[in-house]
This record gives C-alpha cells, sequence and structure tokens, in this order.
C-alpha cells in the first residue's frame, strides 16, 4: 500500500498536546459522572425501597427512560432540547464557558444512576427475606437489621454488576464526542483530518482506551473476588 | 410537536425513499436485524471456542473478546469506517461499515452469553453424549448447542435492543438511520430541538421497550419450561 507508518509525527508537538487534553476530558467526563451516578443510584434505591407507590413509579420511569433510549439520544435531549428551557443570557454564558463537558456529565451521570440503580436493587433482592425477620427477632432494629445484615451482603452482590457498568461508562464517554466535548476520540478524528494521519492517530487513541479498559478490567477482577459473597 | 409529526412521519419511517435513499424507522430495523442475524454465526464459534479445549484458539478467542470489550464502539465505527473501504479495495455505503462495527462489537458480547448458556448446562448431557459414541461436532451441534440456546434466547433477544440502540452511532458516520434523519429535521427546524429530540426518544422508547417486555416474558417461559414448573414472581 506504500503507506510509511510514522507514529513520531502524531505523538509530538500540538498533536500530542492535543491527545493529552482530550485524555484529560475523558478523564474528567468519566470521573465525575461516575461518582453522581453512584451517589444518584444510592437516593433511588432508597426511594424504591420505600414503600409508596407513586415515588416509586416515577423511580421505575426514570430507570426505564435511561435503559430504553440509546446513550446518545440522551446526549442529544440534554445539549440540543434543555438549552431551549433556559433563558438566552444563561445559554449565552453556558456557551462561553464551554458546557458541553457539563451536558455530557449530567447526561452519563443520570445513565448510570438507573443502571446501577438496578444493580442494587437486584442485590438488595437476592437476600432472602428470612434474613430480615431473622435479625429482627433477635431484636435489631429495621435501621439496624439493614447495616449490619442486609447491606453488607447486598453491596457485595452488587459489586460485580457495579464494575461493569463502571467499564460501560467509561466506554460511553467517547459519546460526548458527538456533541463536540474536545476529548479522546473527537481529538483522534481532529488529528486525522489535519493530518491524514488515520492509522496513527486512531492507533493511539484506541491504545490510550484500551490501556484504561484493561486497568478497569484487572482492578474489577481482584475487587470481585477479594469482596465476594462465600456464605449465601 | 403535532406539526412535526405531521410533517415529517414518513421521512421518520423511511426516510426519503423512494426517490432518495432508503432511510429513517426501516433503516434502524434493517441495520440492527441484518447485525444481529451475521453476528449470530460468529458468536457461535466465539462461544464454542471460549468453551472448548485450552489451547491456542481458545487463547484467541479470549484475546477477541477481551480486546474488543476494551474498545469504545464509537472507534471500533471509525476503525471500520476507514480501513473496510481499505481491505476490500473500493467505497462502500456507511450502512454497511456501521454492520461491520456493530457485528464485530457484538460478536463479543452476544459470544458471552452463547458461551454461558453452554457453561449453564449439566456436565450428565456431555458424558451421555459421550456414552453413546458421538464425536465432538456432532455432541455440540445436536445435544449442546441446541439446548443452550434455547435457554439464552432472552439474552439474545435482550441483545438486538443493544444493538437497537447502538445503531443510532451511525448517525455520526451519515447513515441515514433514525438518529441521523431526526439530526437532519432539527437542523431544519432549529426552534424546536425538545420536541424534536422528544419525538425521537419516545420512538426508541417504544421499541426497545416492548422488546425488553417481550425479554420478560420469554425468560419466564423458558425457565419455567426448564424446570417443569410455574415459576413464582420473585417478591421484592
Amino acid at each position: 500500500m506504500g503507506y510509511q507508518f510514522d507514529f513520531g509525527k502524531v505523538l509530538q508537538g500540538e498533536y500530542l498536546e492535543l491527545i493529552l487534553e482530550g485524555l484529560q476530558a475523558t478523564m474528567v467526563v468519566f470521573v465525575f459522572s461516575w461518582v453522581i451516578g453512584l451517589v444518584l443510584a444510592v437516593v433511588l434505591t432508597v426511594i424504591r425501597a420505600v414503600e409508596f407507590k407513586p415515588t416509586q413509579f416515577l423511580v421505575a420511569a426514570f430507570v426505564e427512560y435511561h435503559r430504553n433510549i440509546p446513550m446518545l439520544i440522551q446526549l442529544f435531549v440534554w445539549y440540543f432540547g434543555f438549552a431551549v428551557v433556559l433563558p438566552d443570557a444563561v445559554n449565552d454564558y453556558l456557551n462561553d464557558i464551554g458546557a458541553e463537558i457539563g451536558y455530557a456529565i449530567v447526561a452519563l451521570a443520570l445513565n448510570k444512576a438507573a443502571y446501577m440503580s438496578e444493580d442494587f436493587r437486584s442485590g438488595l433482592r437476592s437476600i432472602h427475606p428470612a434474613q430480615m425477620e431473622a435479625a429482627r427477632s433477635i431484636g435489631l432494629t429495621y435501621l439496624g437489621a439493614m447495616a449490619w445484615v442486609i447491606l453488607p451482603q447486598a453491596w457485595r452482590l452488587a459489586l460485580p454488576a457495579l464494575l461493569g457498568q463502571t467499564l460501560i461508562l467509561f466506554k460511553g464517554t467517547s459519546l460526548a464526542a458527538a456533541i463536540g466535548v474536545a476529548e479522546l476520540s473527537y481529538q483522534a478524528r481532529y488529528i486525522e483530518e489535519q493530518s491524514f494521519r488515520i492509522f496513527e492517530a486512531y492507533g493511539i487513541a484506541t491504545a490510550i482506551y484500551m490501556l484504561i479498559s484493561f486497568a478497569i478490567m484487572w482492578l474489577s477482577s481482584i475487587l470481585s473476588k477479594r469482596y465476594e459473597l462465600r456464605v449465601k | 410537536m403535532l406539526e412535526i409529526i405531521q410533517n415529517y412521519w414518513l421521512l421518520l419511517l423511511i426516510g426519503e425513499y423512494p426517490h432518495g435513499k432508503l432511510g429513517g424507522l426501516a433503516m434502524t430495523l434493517i441495520i440492527s436485524f441484518v447485525s444481529l442475524i451475521v453476528t449470530f454465526p460468529c458468536a457461535v464459534l466465539i462461544a464454542l471456542a471460549r468453551t472448548g479445549k485450552p489451547g491456542i484458539i481458545q487463547s484467541i478467542a479470549n484475546g477477541f473478546v477481551h480486546s474488543v470489550r476494551a474498545i469504545p464502539l464509537l472507534m471500533l465505527i471509525f476503525w471500520a469506517y476507514f480501513a473496510v473501504p481499505m481491505i476490500i479495495g473500493f467505497p462502500i455505503d456507511a450502512a454497511f461499515t456501521l454492520i461491520v462495527a456493530i457485528v464485530i462489537y457484538q460478536t463479543a458480547y452476544l459470544g458471552e452469553i452463547i458461551a454461558a448458556g453452554i457453561t449453564g448446562l449439566p456436565k450428565g448431557q456431555r458424558e451421555a453424549a459421550a456414552a453413546l459414541g458421538l464425536g465432538y461436532v456432532p455432541t455440540m451441534f445436536r445435544i449442546i448447542l441446541p439446548q443452550a440456546i434455547f435457554n439464552v434466547i432472552p439474552g439474545i433477544v435482550n441483545q438486538l435492543t443493544t444493538i437497537i440502540k447502538e445503531s443510532s452511532l451511525g448517525s455520526i458516520i451519515a447513515v441515514s438511520e433514525l438518529s441521523y434523519v431526526m439530526l437532519q429535521v432539527n437542523s431544519n427546524e432549529v426552534t424546536k430541538p425538545l420536541q424534536i429530540f422528544g419525538i425521537l426518544a419516545a420512538v426508541y422508547f417504544v421499541l426497545c421497550f416492548a422488546l425488553s417486555q417481550a425479554t420478560n416474558w420469554l425468560e419466564r417461559r423458558i425457565s419455567s419450561r426448564r424446570t417443569g414448573q410455574v415459576v413464582v414472581e420473585a417478591v421484592a
């Protein structure tokens, strides 16, 4: 094909800077939406555990919305749709500070909150109800039984699924490129367009994604083994 | 909102067909079904390699699955967009590249589901087949796979929902599927993004929610057939 590989061209100067900036944006989106998503997921799980039909229905609707619509469309709804609701002055300000990344974090965090709350819920559901009765009958209060008997088992059961969601979220950050967040895959495409170095630009971005994904997978398998529920 | 539906419903359903390219919902469905149908045999092979004897084939299959799981689908689509025309030597439709990328990606995931079906079968099935003198190929294709695949039908249908959602990424490389068509409608209308993306979200929701309900129903049917009893719904 007569194509000369030259990784040096992409790995120096302006292009290297773009890749590093992209990596930084990817990590910012990943970490922020993971933390926000996890906290929201816990809140959603608690709301759903309380026996009150209207709020339970709302949480279920929230979960189903996020599970049955493509992640990309959720990003579009926030990025294109939400801006219309805001007054012009706020929009101008948001455009000035580059709010795409904020929209990406919000959309990804809400999406992960929905999935993670389902994981927590299925962890809770797989603890036999008799355990609660047994805990109450030896004199623990409801909260005590939750804290000392149910939750220590439930979070261990939910852990593998949560770690799986973490990997999916990391890969999902690449979708933020579609709304113009200058993260890793966005930069890879930009460099490719500027330098015509298709293989180098995509090769480096892919290698970085794989490296971090493998790290997440490796950590996941260690944590899953470490906190595996051995008594069942 | 009604106005948008009135003006664009045909575009939403079939794109510019018959005056131009097929698109819209029809395109999304075609891409999804074709992807699933092509993925299926690949996934069966990966599952067989993953659950078979340790060796070079298993290592390759393991490497493939782990690598694909480590890459975002968007990166695979970018790769396919440039690499596929280069490999086959002539330019092709973007829809085709999207299908190639989804097939590679989903082979890893669907392969895991089918592998789980295979390892989930009781060991006695394989031993009984061996006792009858069946070789590896007839054992797998006539005894193990028919049962394993039947048991994971819900997982396969669920994967179809995932593929439908993933096909929305086609809008990034200008495949005229549902999301792309709506993005164009959005740039025509300019002032109504909330309604337009609301409609888009609703279409996907109806499609995927119906499929996931079907998955739940299949799951109940199949597990009751497998255990020979009616499954009592778990109480939360």
